[in-house]
């Protein structure tokens, strides 16, 4: 695996375009783009406020980048780099902003979720969306970008419209069975939409594009719910998991649960490997020490770490959460299925180190995944059967069926991952750490072995 | 009557039965010394009034009395005697049943002991038992009242967690209560919000773009009218309508496939339970075999309809069916499995359960690998398939699938031309140089020759024709064939010199080449021109032939 040099970046905004060819990062009030393979800069654009939300329209033709402090949006072009657009939501403030599929209008949500704006670069028109809810997850566009689902919320009842996205025609308003809907989200196909409450109450609604209620699914009552929603890439399967540390599985066919996923603290299942990850002390020479070495050779102080496999049965380490607070962390907060739908990744807040990595085929555990810090960031391989993840410390980490492998970051000084993110060809890694940033050239056949 | 006997001490006179025994029972107690007593009884005098006194006693004991004779005033012996002996039998009796009585009163006596101390010990054992029964009694009753105060316990707690689950109920009503007023109250403070925003909103939102962006589908913008709504939900019926369809097919398939693997099953199942060899007629294993052969039939049938909800349920019951018979047949091989294990522990060729189930777990996967496969394959069948091409690009790409063996063909070709070349051109070089070495080597025969012969001449001071033939004859069987060196006589020495042009014009074999030079054994006269080999061997040396068999050996014979 290679690396590449280090560049800076703030507030960790740094995206790659849609089609892979740029990475655009934000230093304070700078956009820089630079030319993906070289990284040589190709863009250079200036703000008037420090960036807090940059995103790529969908064509890789414009960036946006949202000021909230001062209520501007400016969107630039790579085309034409002389071109510029500057929105000014004025007095009203601004909290989110976003691009519409089409990559021609912008979203503004304007502070106390008063209202969502859609401004045209084509027309320069606006239209208004009121009521919008503030929630975990309020807007969900489809896979295809033909329409927008938004929650609302209207004399205290749930209310979901969906818009058509072409011309922002409201297709269809209607009221959501929820108490306090915390989340919506399209299925892959675009024929579903999945609306779950929030974790005072376990309910996970299913609605047609037209509408109409498909099913309902309630695991329990009471007890603290749905923490995380996933949708499986084929839209076969989604995944539901909550507070009492289980994921559960619903087909498509029947909306009824097929499994569970237990997350238990003793691991018993003789067909799961358990990697768990143990570092090196490095042997350290008297005549090592000289003061050149330790300024300039990284790898002193560092540790190497490798995967071991441990014997089944197995303990997990669990950290009990405090019982009085709000928002606990126990349960299932990150779901992730891989591309080809054959693996799922959890994570279990109270047993924060460990990732869990699950096999659909066979809907059993498959691999289990021990840091020895708190696991930050997984993400899988946009082609391939492959998970990286990283744990704040320097290294990543890579997990295939063949293996998982543990990489140092060969950066002078140290580098702290503290999120990464995949490019679409699955070639590279971009690494993200405070305040810099760091490519990783993965090899696309490479199989990792457990060293 | 005098009662001489009262006098008798010991003796009573009463007649009662009871005194009598006592009185023969004290009587047989009295010792011996008592016999002059009873001496004392009968005197001279009173024989009459003894015998009747005895005749007396005699007769209350059931004995014939004896009689007196009064005639010689003397006791007939026999009469006595038989009295004697009757008495003695009487005595004899008496004792046995005294005896008999002792026996049996020290019988009694151990026996009585025997079960004083048996009713001891177990009015000991009744006392311990009494106890013991107390006791667990005392037990129970103690176990009774912790099983009620758990039970107790248990109501109130059910009746907490009840009141618990009521309170948190109510809790939560109040809490939606509470919050709905707040939120009430905060979209009151929104749409103030909003309303103050609104007038100001047309000093500050603004938009400022350098020009308009065309849409990114290359499309105007369209006016909002009701034909744009109607495309709208026609659009998402479309979208909807055509994942219905995507569904249903793929469930279709599904299903159609699912029923191909029960059809399957279905008539392995009935191979599996149709014995070929005969086995002992079980007699439901035949009805099972008349019965599948009727449902043979079926197959064509079902296939006819499909769709029918009949047929479907005809598949699954005859499915379920014939499983179950497999079951048992199973169950019954597993039990004779079993049994002959246990017999004769040679349990190696039945399959246990189990290890069947394992196997057919594996089959599975294989068949569901196999299904996926099979699937991947068609799907890249169909690409291939469905792929857009016309007559020019078809042939394009007919031909690249060869075009990358073709260009390595016409390398290799290349190569091969071009080593053919080099070949020849070496073999010319080759064959040149062996001429020119043929040449050389004929001159330097003949210069050696001379050198030798001159040389020999200058040795010898007489001329001795004999040896310098044989010195010439032996150099002669050393040259080859083609440098045919004349023997010439010693003294002509200019001849040697020419180049003999008689060599001859022709090119030689591959095989002469190599003799010439030595490199393939020469198995005429080898040994006599060591000398000569080796040095032309090391001529050869400036020859531009590779040949790396020679070996390097420095000229010292050279001649000039």
């Amino acid at each position: 695996m290679n690396f590449s040099e280090v560049f800076k970046q703030s507030n960790q905004l740094c995206k790659v375009s849609p089609d892979g060819k740029y990475l655009a990062t934000c230093v304070q009030y700078r956009l820089v783009v630079r030319d993906f393979n070289s990284l040589q800069i190709a863009h250079l654009y200036t703000c008037l406020d420090p960036v807090m939300h940059m995103e790529w329209s969908s064509d890789s033709l414009f960036i946006l980048c949202a000021m909230y402090k001062r209520g501007l949006v400016q969107v630039w072009s790579l085309e034409q780099p002389d071109w510029h657009c500057k929105i000014d939501e004025g007095s009203i403030g601004l909290v989110s902003s976003r691009w519409s599929p089409d990559g021609r209008h912008v979203l503004n949500t304007t502070e106390f979720n008063l209202r969502v704006t859609v401004w045209s670069l084509c027309t320069k028109a606006v239209s208004y969306i009121k009521y919008p809810k503030a929630c975990q997850k309020g807007v969900d566009f489809t896979a295809d970008g033909r329409y927008m689902a938004l929650a609302e919320r209207r004399e205290c009842k749930d209310y979901i419209s969906v818009f058509v996205c072409d011309d922002w025609h409201l297709l269809r308003h209607f009221e959501s069975e929820t108490q306090d809907l915390a989340g919506l989200e399209w299925s892959p196909n675009c024929c579903v939409l999945a609306v779950w409450d929030n974790c005072l109450e376990y309910k996970l609604l299913l609605y047609s594009l037209d509408g109409r209620l498909l099913s309902s699914y309630s695991a329990y009552e009471w007890s603290l719910g749905i923490k995380s929603v996933a949708w499986s890439p084929s839209s076969q399967f989604l995944a539901v998991g909550s507070y009492d540390e289980k994921v559960r599985i619903l087909n498509h066919i029947t909306w009824k649960k097929i499994t569970e996923f237990e997350h238990p603290a003793t691991i018993i299942n003789t067909k799961a490997v358990v990697f768990k990850e143990v570092e090196k002390r490095p042997v350290v020479g008297s005549e090592d020490l000289s003061i050149h070495q330790l300024t300039v050779d990284n790898s002193l102080f560092s540790t190497q770490s490798k995967y071991e496999i441990t014997q089944l049965p197995a303990q997990v380490p669990v950290i009990k959460p405090d019982p009085d607070r709000a928002n606990p962390k126990i349960g299932i907060s990150a779901l992730a299925f891989s591309a080809d739908n054959r693996f799922l990744a959890t994570k279990n807040d109270n047993m924060p180190q460990s990732l869990w990595v699950w096999d659909m085929q066979r809907l059993s555990l498959l691999a289990v995944l021990e840091q020895t810090a708190p696991v930050r960031c997984f993400v899988w391989d946009p082609r391939r059967p492959r998970l990286a993840l990283c744990t704040g410390n320097t290294k990543v980490y890579l997990w295939s069926p063949a293996g998982c492998v543990s990489v140092n970051v060969p950066v002078e000084g140290s580098f702290q991952v503290l999120s990464l993110f995949w490019h679409c060809s699955g070639s590279s890694l971009v690494l993200l750490s405070k305040e810099h940033i760091c490519l990783c050239y993965v090899e696309a056949g490479a199989s990792c072995g457990h060293t | 009557f005098p009662n001489p006997l009262s006098s008798i001490s010991g003796i009573s006179m009463s007649p009662s039965r009871q005194n009598l025994h006592h009185s023969l029972h004290s009587t047989m107690a009295l010792p011996k010394t008592s016999y002059s007593v009873l001496s004392a009884f009968c005197t001279e005098e009173n024989i009459s009034q003894c015998i009747a006194y005895i005749n007396q006693e005699v007769c209350s004991l059931g004995l014939t009395g004896v009689s007196l004779e009064s005639k010689s005033g003397s006791l007939s012996a026999v009469p006595v005697l038989n009295l004697l002996y009757e008495v003695l039998q009487l005595q004899r009796r008496a004792q046995r049943a005294l005896h008999e009585l002792e026996t049996q009163q020290l019988k009694n006596g151990s026996d009585l002991e025997h079960l004083q101390h048996s009713n001891c010990r177990l009015k000991d054992q009744l006392e311990h038992t009494r106890r013991d029964n107390s006791g667990l009694h005392e037990g129970e009753r103690q176990l009774q009242l912790k099983i009620k105060t758990l039970q107790n316990w248990l109501k109130s707690e059910k009746e907490e967690v009840q009141k618990l689950q009521s309170i948190i109920s109510s809790r939560a009503t109040q809490y939606n209560h509470d919050t709905k007023r707040k939120e009430r109250e905060c979209t009151k403070l929104k749409e103030r919000l909003n309303q103050l925003l609104m007038d100001k909103r047309d000093k500050k939102l603004s938009i400022e773009i350098s020009n308009h962006v065309g849409r990114s589908d290359g499309k105007r913008g369209l006016w909002k009218t009701g034909k744009m709504e109607a495309r709208h939900e026609g659009e998402m019926y479309k979208a909807l309508l055509s994942d219905y369809e995507t569904r249903q097919r793929s469930l279709m398939m599904e299903n159609s496939e699912l029923k191909k693997v029960l059809q399957h099953m279905k008539k392995d199942m009935i191979t599996i339970l149709s014995p070929k060899k005969p086995e002992p007629a079980n007699d439901s294993l035949e009805q099972a075999v008349s019965e599948c052969e009727e449902e043979i039939g079926d197959p064509s049938r079902e296939t006819l309809e499909q769709s029918c909800e009949q047929a479907r349920e005809q598949l699954t019951n005859s499915i379920r069916l014939q499983w179950r018979k497999l079951k048992s047949h199973m169950e019954r091989l597993d039990s004779q499995a079993s049994l002959v294990a246990s017999q004769e522990r040679e349990g190696e060729e039945m399959m246990s359960r189990k290890e069947h189930e394992e196997e057919m777990q594996r089959m599975r996967m294989e068949l569901q690998q196999c299904k996926e496969f099979i699937h991947m394959q068609q799907q890249l069948l169909q690409q291939q398939l469905s792929s857009p091409c016309d007559e020019e690009t078809a042939a394009l790409l007919n031909d690249c699938y060869t075009l990358e063996e073709k260009e390595r063909l016409k390398e290799e070709w290349r190569l091969f031309n071009e080593q053919k070349r080099n070949f020849e051109r070496e073999r010319k070089n080759f064959t040149e140089a062996a001429i020119r070495l043929g040449h050389e080597r004929k001159a330097f025969e003949e210069d050696r020759a001379a050198w030798l012969k001159t040389q020999f001449l200058n040795m010898t001071p007489f001329v001795d024709r004999k040896r310098s033939a044989l010195s010439d004859s032996a150099l002669s069987v050393g040259t080859e064939p083609e440098a045919k060196l004349q023997s010439t006589p010693p003294l002509v020495t200019k001849s040697l010199f020419s180049t003999p042009k008689a060599a001859s014009v022709k090119m030689p074999s591959t095989a002469d080449l190599y003799r010439t030079l030595h490199l393939i054994p020469d198995s005429r006269g080898h040994g006599k021109c060591q000398s000569g080999e080796m040095s032309t061997k090391s001529r050869l040396r400036n020859c531009s032939t590779d040949c790396s068999v020679l070996s390097f050996v420095r000229d010292e014979n050279s001649p000039i």
